[in-house]
């Protein structure tokens, strides 16, 4: 084969391997199936890894295929079946919270609202689906960028403007915030987008495991926060991840995660 | 970690269970006091087409399916029978089925409400008369759309039917009836009946005086002890007997889209909404008195609460709109699920001048053609599947506009606002579109399973669960609106071609 470019053919190689059976392998083993130097194998992995092809499992070190592959394969979900699968579930929490509701999947480096139900009053709104929200300051950015590291990647790569006093914008700080989302489950944005406003959201997972989108309350800050400068009220940050298991349950996802 | 069902933000019972019998599927919905939906579980059956023009269902695969969803949605919200008051029944209309009611078991398939066989029954009734012949008494036309001729033609073709049914072990039942009778016991004292919604879809009920109208039934050659009793819409049948609801009261019936007039709060005279599923059906509350439509729509029964005065409607009714989605998926292969039509079709900015017209049973309303076929109208090489999913859309909201339009010269008033509601309305390039195309707002409510809510409601106001029709007014909010944004010569002009695709449907199949 004269032409080719070695590394992708390495590269193919390993994805190839790791496709069989959405098998999980740790760097030695794919080193020594593929006759690699284990120097090489890993300097390819990491490639891919940033690239959003493949991931690593954070306690066993192991290898296995990543979200943007399967977006690119025909296992991606359609953002309109997604809408439809999520319908029951976030008219539920709008009624229970009483806010406004969007659900949003990752989209050229923002977050694109493919669904919105009304604040449950008689207030004037308009259909905000097509719109799109910025990764870093806005809830749904943020608990996508924790459970998905393609969108991290972008997150951490973007310019980060400053929309309010309270935006954070530095690459550390970044880092932790997306840390403890990872680890509680959920995202806030408090009055990191717009003076006054407030959201509570929270990641979807389809049946791989892959966050593919967020559900997320918006309201007037008072009302989100116990008080203007105390904690997300407990009750709403319950309700949504209530709404966002029920949409993973309904994709088939969520035995096996921390969501 | 967590696996299990949190049900933390969800309020407390005691809870309604609400049955949807419908075309595609059976599901069973549990709703607490303030209408929120605290359990779902859903089936779906299989749709039989033995030939061109005919559907049929196996009706003791959806007893089975009914029976599997209730179980299913009351282990889903662990809930034990005592937490639930009394169940619903909503179904697919006009759907027609007999059965021996010695052995329970159904003597054919059940003709579906699209089924087009009764069409020559439905002109030789029509020689005397015409189409209108009983549009006095039930406000229908004679179409094969209703369940009477389709009782017809099973005691012609089922052979020994007629002698056994004269012999009084036949019992003929749209969906409400097969799914009440199953429930309360069937063979062991299940009770007949049907509610005034579903008998008022027969072509057999006298609307004024609600009950059967002899001379029909015997113009029909149709034997009166085949049929159930007519009952109200909410009211006590009987009690569940066995399953995951034993001894729960079985407090109302509705036919789908009565529910869902119902379930969206129509509870006034004038209001209106449209359901979006298998078809679409548009129904305004005409409030006590029968309305007789000269726009080629139907007058039907809305709901009858216990022993108060019977509410009417008038009714669009469109055959096929999620029917073609479907069609879209599984006869034409473009797309892997209903909602990818959406994504298919905005790829392309317009119809690349197609529009399809789905008259695959004919044409419902305002038409009533049963000669009519299904034409793709404007086709070029220019056109691609992209330009064919905006056209399935179209036809959707086109075919809701003449409905539209006949409603306003029928009733008077001018819709301000259309309410929404089925699974089309998931689809928001859809419901930009109707809202363009009829140039009005269109407006979903937050709960979208409002023909489930419809039936929960009325068994709940059966039993005192819910007071009154106010209480169950407050619980409608608005979960989104779309506002038309078309300029009025696009639209006059689309809906011109439209209506020209249209003439080329009918008359196509062959008056023999
Ligand atoms: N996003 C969507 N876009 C277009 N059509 C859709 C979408 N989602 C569902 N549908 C269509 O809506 C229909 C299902 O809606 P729904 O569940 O309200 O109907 P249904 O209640 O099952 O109908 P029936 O009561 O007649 O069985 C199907 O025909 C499907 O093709
Ligand atoms: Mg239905």
């Amino acid at each position: 084969m004269s032409g080719s470019i070695q590394s992708v053919e390495r590269a193919a190689a390993i994805l190839r391997l790791l496709g069989g059976g959405e098998r999980r392998m740790g760097l030695t083993d794919i080193a020594s199936t593929l006759g690699l130097a284990k120097a090489t194998a890993h300097g390819i992995l990491r490639t891919l890894q940033q690239e959003g092809f493949v991931e690593q499992d954070a306690a066993t070190g192991r290898y296995q295929l990543g979200a943007e592959l399967l977006r690119l394969g025909n296992s991606y979900l359609d953002i309109h079946d997604l809408r439809a699968r999520a319908l029951v579930w976030t008219d539920d929490l709008a009624r229970s919270s009483g806010e406004s509701v969007h659900l949003g999947v990752p989209h050229q480096g923002g977050v694109l609202v493919v669904h919105h139900v009304f604040r449950p009053d008689d207030s004037r709104q308009v259909v905000e689906v097509g719109a799109m929200q910025p990764l870093h300051s806005s809830a749904m950015g943020k608990a996508l960028a924790a459970f998905d590291p393609v969108v991290r990647t972008q997150l951490l790569a973007a310019d980060r403007p400053r929309f309010t006093a309270r935006t954070v914008t530095g690459r550390r700080d970044v880092e932790d915030l997306l840390e403890v989302v990872r680890e509680q489950g959920w995202a806030s944005d408090l009055e990191e987008s717009w003076e006054g406003l407030a959201s509570v959201a929270s990641p979807v997972h389809d049946r791989r495991g892959v966050a593919v989108g967020a559900v997320g309350v918006t309201g007037a800050v008072e009302r989100v926060r116990e008080s203007r400068d105390g904690a997300v009220r407990p009750a709403l940050v319950a309700a949504v991840r209530d709404c966002a298991r029920a949409v993973t349950r309904d994709l088939g996802g969520g035995r096996f995660r921390i969501n | 970690m967590t696996d299990k069902q949190s049900n933390s933000s969800r309020g407390q019972g005691p809870y309604i269970a609400a049955i949807d019998q419908g075309t595609t599927s059976s599901r069973c919905i549990v709703f607490d006091k303030d209408g929120r939906i605290v359990a779902v579980d859903q089936k779906e059956h299989e749709q039989i087409f033995p030939k061109p023009g005919w559907v049929e269902h196996d009706a003791a695969e959806i007893w089975t399916n009914v029976q599997a969803v209730v179980d299913g949605a009351i282990a889903q919200a662990g809930l034990s029978k005592s937490d639930v008051k009394a169940i619903g029944i909503t179904n697919q209309r006009e759907t027609t089925m007999m059965w021996d009611k010695n052995t329970g078991a159904p003597v054919h398939n059940a003709l579906v409400w699209q089924d087009t066989r009764t069409d020559v029954l439905c002109r030789e009734f029509g020689r005397k008369g015409g189409q209108d012949r009983w549009r006095r008494e039930t406000g229908l036309p004679l179409a094969s759309y209703f369940a009477g001729p389709k009782i017809r033609w099973l005691l012609d073709n089922v052979e020994g039917l007629r002698e056994r049914a004269e012999r009084g072990d036949i019992l003929f039942g749209t969906m409400d009836s097969w799914v009440i009778w199953n429930l309360t016991g069937g063979v062991n004292g299940g009770v007949h009946v049907t509610d005034v919604t579903n008998a008022s879809r027969t072509l057999l009920m006298n609307l004024h005086t609600l009950a059967w109208e002899p001379k029909i039934l015997e113009a029909m050659g149709i034997p009166e002890s085949v049929l159930p009793e007519i009952r109200s819409s909410a009211e006590v049948y009987g009690q569940a007997v066995g399953g995951s609801l034993a001894g729960v009261p079985v407090a109302s019936a509705l036919g789908d889209q009565q529910a869902a007039l119902f379930g969206q709060t129509c509870f006034d005279e004038g209001e209106a909404k449209s359901t979006y599923g298998t078809g679409t059906f548009l129904l305004m509350n005409t409030a006590n008195k029968p309305i007789n439509s000269y726009n080629g729509l139907i007058t039907t029964v809305g709901y009858r609460i216990g022993d108060q005065a019977p509410v009417y409607a008038l009714e669009g009714s469109i055959a096929i709109t999620g029917a073609l989605v479907q069609w879209m998926r599984d006869q034409m292969g473009l797309i892997q699920s209903a909602p990818e039509i959406e994504t298919l079709a905005l790829t392309v900015e317009d119809n690349g001048g197609a529009y399809f017209v789905p008259a695959f049973s004919g044409l419902f309303a305002p038409h009533w053609r049963s000669d009519a076929r299904g034409v793709i109208a404007g086709l070029t090489r220019y056109v691609t599947k992209a330009h064919i999913a905006r056209a399935v859309l179209e036809a959707t909201a086109w075919q809701t506009r003449e409905i539209c339009d006949a409603m306003a010269k029928d009733s008077g008033v001018e819709p301000t606002t259309l309410k929404v509601d089925g699974g089309m309305t998931s689809n928001n390039l859809l419901m930009q579109t109707l809202a363009d195309f009829l140039g009005t707002p269109v407006v979903r409510p937050m709960v979208a399973e409002t023909t489930c809510l419809g039936a929960a409601y009325a068994a709940g106001l059966a039993v005192g669960f819910w007071s009154d029709t106010d209480e169950l007014r407050a619980n409608w909010k608005r979960a989104a609106e779309w506002t038309p944004d078309m300029s009025e010569e696009d639209r006059a002009d689309q809906y011109r071609k439209w209506l020209k695709a249209v003439e080329r449907t009918k008359g196509w199949i062959d008056e023999d």
